[in-house]
């Protein structure tokens, strides 16, 4: 890559990357989104919204995790809007991350962590994505995707293999609340959950509660039923709905529908994992 | 003594030493044999502890009327006696309900004065708490007897004097008692006090033959007051109605001899930091025994524990609101350690190891005994899941590293105060505060002159000159400054030291240890992530100086960004490491007094606020006044990348350089460490193995919502038992000053959204 603003050295000293995921982040990289599409193709250069260390919520034990930007779902109740577009990313190299990966090593091995690739939806940058994975593996770093898995299709079963444990965030189970709650239609998803199954690939599912969006019982129970007859979910966590990233969406001008929705009740919380434990899944 | 005595003798200790594997510890003064030969390691979980007894609960409840009005008060009462291990009678809280006895003095909570570490300091204390003082005792120690405090100003040269009043050295133990000695209180239960006597007597006669220098003079005057100190320890006893002359027999006869041992101590010495030692793994070997032998069930082997703790949390001492600020309420250090595995990799956690920490749940929450864990991954998942456990639930344990200790300093180490290693009984320190290095950056940025008040401090130099600070020019500078400071600094330790032997000698402390132990002198510093940030703001971005109507830098524009410590980046960390090596190489140059091993330590306590404020505008872009980060911590929320990369950033200073502790104060809220109380204690234990694994030396775990903190101000006496870890140690948040409240709640908070 010849395009200066894609220079290590262009970068100011500190990367911006170093950041809370909670913040509002979108850096200007004077990019289109055509020539961002045309990067992330390639894999060797990615877009990330943020870095964090010892995050104990991504996955088993104290985790690093990156955030990569580009999404399609556009989920209503999105925490991380900043995260849809592509170029609103930090623009870094595959082998910067596992240099920067390199360092928490030893930490991750003692931890009984790893690394986890969330986002945004990691898998619209599925090559750069699998380059951080792959050499992550090779580190002997236990490694997470956290997807929606609608792009499922971009990995192939070798790519599969490098995973050690998938985050699948299965958004609803009844088709028209699917589309309605992520604008894109739910049958590429379980199609993808139904691809690790046949391929033994551990799964973990996270379900966000929404109050009067996805927590009708026939939602809650379709999801439930599915996933209990895969055979390789070994957790489901149940994620009660927040305000927290509503401030994103006011200062980036978005219309925010679920101004009036309030944080589930934790009765309500504890009422959906009841009904996932009722189906034989480890609900924590 | 008559052949009779000598049969009866034998066999009390027969008896005390029953079921016993012997050894070489029989012969000869060796604890850390005896737990060798002798500790049942437990690889359990917590499911055997044993809740509080109603007794313990009524004494507690008792104490905890008489806090609320010591806490009205500031002190509750004081004894006018000049106290020593036998001044007071014996003093109970409640005599016929305690199962451990023994105060300071004959009433809980009332502190005693000690004026030989200085009158000026017990003065002071008296009058700001409104308690009359005494003429007899003023003219006792003003006209006939001298004190440590006034022999060391008679000595200070000029330059301790310049650099003590601009603080940038403080804390210095020079109006009071330096602590930070661990006497190896579990001698007393382990051998009796007769045999401790025989002991040393004999490594006082090995002197005889010695040719009386004045080293040889001095050894053998400290070695008759310490015989000395044993006598009057039995004394002090036999008022209880005790002989500890013989060994103990029974678990609590273990607890009571080695509190009396370590009760004499506090009565003797108003020591900074007056730490317990590694007790209660030794202790363990008698609570096994007592329990194979059917005569004390689980339930009374933790009311003992829980009476020797009230005891411990109840240690006072007369100090000023000055000193009391500095440090956050009173704070003892009376540190106890836990955990840690032996040379041959056995656990040395046992069930009494658990039942110390129990007593954060069967008494509540307190800053005292400084619970401290030696934390390696080799340690047993039962424990580690109930230290993280406690941790969550109580915020009151601090963790250290069993993997950079053990090599260092064997498996029989203690810690003292904070992060002070010491192997017990053979190894003490000279303790000496520490030195503002952020000041120090500003005077040589200024060519030695106070960037507050415009005095010349330092030997005049030329300062920075033009516009922008040059890191080349700056570093050089540093160096001139630097050297400075650390020869005055060993200079001011080197006469402090020398003093306290003189006239406030810890006569019971050093009976307790070997002959002529391992004297380190344990240099500070603090302001570390000040002057890392500066060097990193100078070296990557520009930094454009502001100067006053004199000429002198008050003030710093910074131009541009730079990478910050605390995000485990090597283009600022390395800056960090740097700086402990450069300074603790400067002190080594200059001799100590008693030929003590220099070493360092990066820990504040909550001093961090004071040095704050008493320095001008930083290069890092830190205003004049604000607090620096506690210890070695990273500026607050300056580490934006989560606990992980804060931590390594912190560990990458090294401790070879750093072998008074380095230390790292952290608060997650709960739901950071996992969305279940499971995984909570899960996570916390791994990020634990995952941080002592690699190179971690130390870290304060709090676990809070700041929210909670918040409500604590404003309604503290809903929260008379809230505890939070601040730099080493614990404190009662509710007694900090509102500045050093405000500063707790402002730190980075990880996991926090």
């Amino acid at each position: 890559m010849d395009t200066p603003m894609m220079s290590p050295e262009n970068q100011t000293p500190e990367r911006p990357l170093k950041a809370s995921r909670f913040e509002l982040r979108a850096v200007d990289n004077h990019l289109d989104d055509s020539e961002a599409e045309r990067m992330a193709r390639e894999g060797r250069w990615g877009f990330l919204h943020s870095e964090e260390t010892g995050s104990a919520v991504d996955g088993p034990g104290m985790r690093v995790v990156f955030w990569t930007t580009g999404c399609e779902f556009r989920c209503t109740y999105c925490h991380n809007p900043d995260t849809w577009k592509l170029k609103n990313g930090q623009v870094v190299c595959a082998d910067d991350i596992l240099d920067e990966l390199a360092k928490y090593k030893d930490y991750l091995r003692f931890s009984g962590g790893g690394v986890t690739i969330s986002g945004g939806e990691p898998l619209v940058q599925a090559p750069f994505v699998m380059n951080i994975l792959r050499g992550a593996k090779a580190m002997g770093i236990h490694t997470c995707l956290d997807t929606n898995g609608f792009l499922g299709d971009k990995l192939s079963d070798d790519d599969l293999s490098q995973i050690d444990l998938f985050l699948l965030d299965v958004k609803s189970w009844v088709p028209e609340t699917h589309l309605k709650v992520t604008a894109k239609p739910v049958g590429p998803v379980l199609d993808f959950a139904r691809r690790l199954a046949a391929r033994g690939r551990p799964m973990w599912v996270r379900f966000v509660l929404v109050p009067g969006h996805t927590d009708a019982p026939e939602n809650i129970r379709g999801v439930a039923s599915f996933i209990a007859s895969l055979g390789n979910v070994e957790r489901v966590d149940v994620l009660p709905f927040h305000q927290l990233g509503r401030f994103k969406w006011e200062k980036m001008g978005m219309k925010y529908e679920l101004v009036d929705v309030h944080a589930p009740k934790p009765e309500q919380t504890e009422a959906t994992k009841e009904i996932f434990r009722s189906y034989g899944l480890n609900t924590p | 003594m008559s052949e009779r005595d000598n049969v009866a003798l034998d066999s009390a200790v027969s008896h005390a030493w029953r079921g016993f594997n012997g050894g070489e510890w029989q012969s000869a003064i060796a604890v850390r044999e005896f737990i060798q030969q002798n500790l049942t390691s437990y690889e359990g979980d917590d499911t055997f502890l044993a809740p509080a007894t109603p007794r313990t609960t009524a004494i507690w409840a008792k104490l905890s009327d008489l806090f609320v009005q010591e806490r009205a008060k500031g002190v509750l009462d004081v004894s006018q006696i000049p106290t020593s291990i036998t001044a007071h009678d014996a003093g109970y809280i409640d005599r016929e309900n305690e199962v451990i006895v023994g105060l300071q003095t004959d009433a809980p909570l009332k502190r005693a004065i000690f004026p030989n570490g200085g009158w000026r300091m017990v003065e002071t204390s008296l009058k700001a708490f409104g308690f009359p003082v005494e003429e007899k005792n003023r003219e006792i120690f003003t006209k006939y007897r001298k004190t440590h405090n006034d022999g060391v100003f008679d000595a200070y040269p000029e330059d301790v004097r310049k650099a003590r009043s601009s603080h940038i050295v403080t804390g210095l133990p020079d109006a009071y008692g330096r602590g930070r000695i661990i006497g190896d209180y579990r001698r007393v239960a382990l051998y009796g006090v007769d045999k401790l006597i025989e002991f040393k007597a004999r490594e006082k006669r090995s002197l005889d033959g010695a040719h009386s220098t004045d080293e040889i003079i001095r050894d053998r005057e400290e070695l008759s007051e310490q015989l000395k100190a044993f006598k009057e320890l039995k004394a002090m006893a036999a008022k209880y109605g005790f002989d500890i002359s013989k060994p103990a027999a029974t678990a609590k006869e273990a607890v009571q001899w080695l509190y009396f041992g370590y009760l004499a101590a506090v009565k003797e010495q108003n020591g900074a930091a007056m730490s317990l030692g590694r007790t209660s793994s030794f202790l363990d070997i008698y609570f096994e025994r007592d329990l194979a032998e059917g005569t004390l069930t689980e339930s009374q082997a933790q009311e003992i524990i829980d009476d020797f703790v009230i005891k411990l949390r109840i240690v006072r001492f007369l100090r000023t609101p000055e000193y009391d600020a500095l440090f956050s309420g009173d704070p003892t250090w009376v540190t106890e350690s836990l955990g840690g595995v032996s040379q041959d990799g056995r656990s040395l956690v046992t069930k009494n190891s658990f039942r110390f920490l129990n007593t954060l749940y069967t008494l509540g929450p307190a800053p005292e005994p400084n619970m401290t864990v030696f934390w390696t991954p080799k340690l047993p998942e039962g424990f580690k899941k109930f230290c993280a456990k406690v941790s969550i639930d109580t915020s009151s344990v601090q963790y250290e590293s069993d993997e950079l200790m053990r090599p260092a300093w064997g498996d029989d180490t203690a810690i003292a105060c904070c992060v002070s290693a010491m192997r017990v009984g053979k190894q003490m320190q000279l303790f000496g505060a520490r030195v503002n290095l952020a000041k120090c950056m500003l005077y040589a940025i200024n060519g030695g002159r106070d960037e507050v008040s415009g005095d010349q401090v330092m030997p005049a130099f030329p300062p920075v000159e033009g516009e922008y600070l040059d890191f080349d020019d700056v570093m050089k500078k540093f160096d001139i400054a630097m050297e400075w400071l650390a020869r005055t600094y060993v200079n001011a330790m080197n006469v402090i030291h020398y003093m306290h032997d003189k006239y406030a000698y810890e006569r019971i402390e050093m009976a307790l240890h070997d002959y002529n132990p391992l004297r380190t002198m344990a240099f500070g510093i603090a302001g570390l992530s000040v002057v890392t940030d500066s060097l990193s703001a100078i070296k990557n971005a520009k930094v454009k100086v502001v100067r006053n109507e004199t000429g002198l830098v008050t003030d710093y524009v910074i131009e541009g960004d730079f990478p910050k410590f605390g995000n485990n980046d090597d283009r600022v960390d390395q800056y960090a490491a740097w700086l402990a090596e450069t300074f603790m190489n400067k002190l080594r140059k200059h001799p100590t007094y008693r030929n003590a091993l220099h070493t360092q330590s990066v820990l504040t306590i909550t001093s961090n606020v004071v040095y704050g404020k008493a320095t001008g505008n930083t290069p890092d872009g830190r205003r004049a006044g604000e607090p620096f980060a506690p210890g070695a911590n990273p500026m607050h929320g300056r580490d934006k990348m989560g606990f992980v990369a804060s931590a390594m950033s912190v560990a990458k200073i090294p401790y070879e350089h750093c072998q008074d502790g380095i230390s790292l104060t952290s608060s997650i809220v709960p739901s950071g460490l996992g969305s279940t109380r499971s995984d909570q204690v899960a996570n916390l234990a791994r990020s634990m193995d995952g941080f002592f694994g690699t190179t971690g030396f130390h870290v304060n775990v709090n676990v809070l919502n700041r929210d909670t903190l918040v409500d604590a101000m404003e309604h503290p006496e809903n929260y008379p038992q809230l505890t939070i870890r601040v730099s080493g140690y614990a404190v009662n948040f509710i007694k900090l000053t509102k500045e050093q409240q405000l500063d707790v709640i402002n730190r980075t908070f990880h996991g926090e959204v």
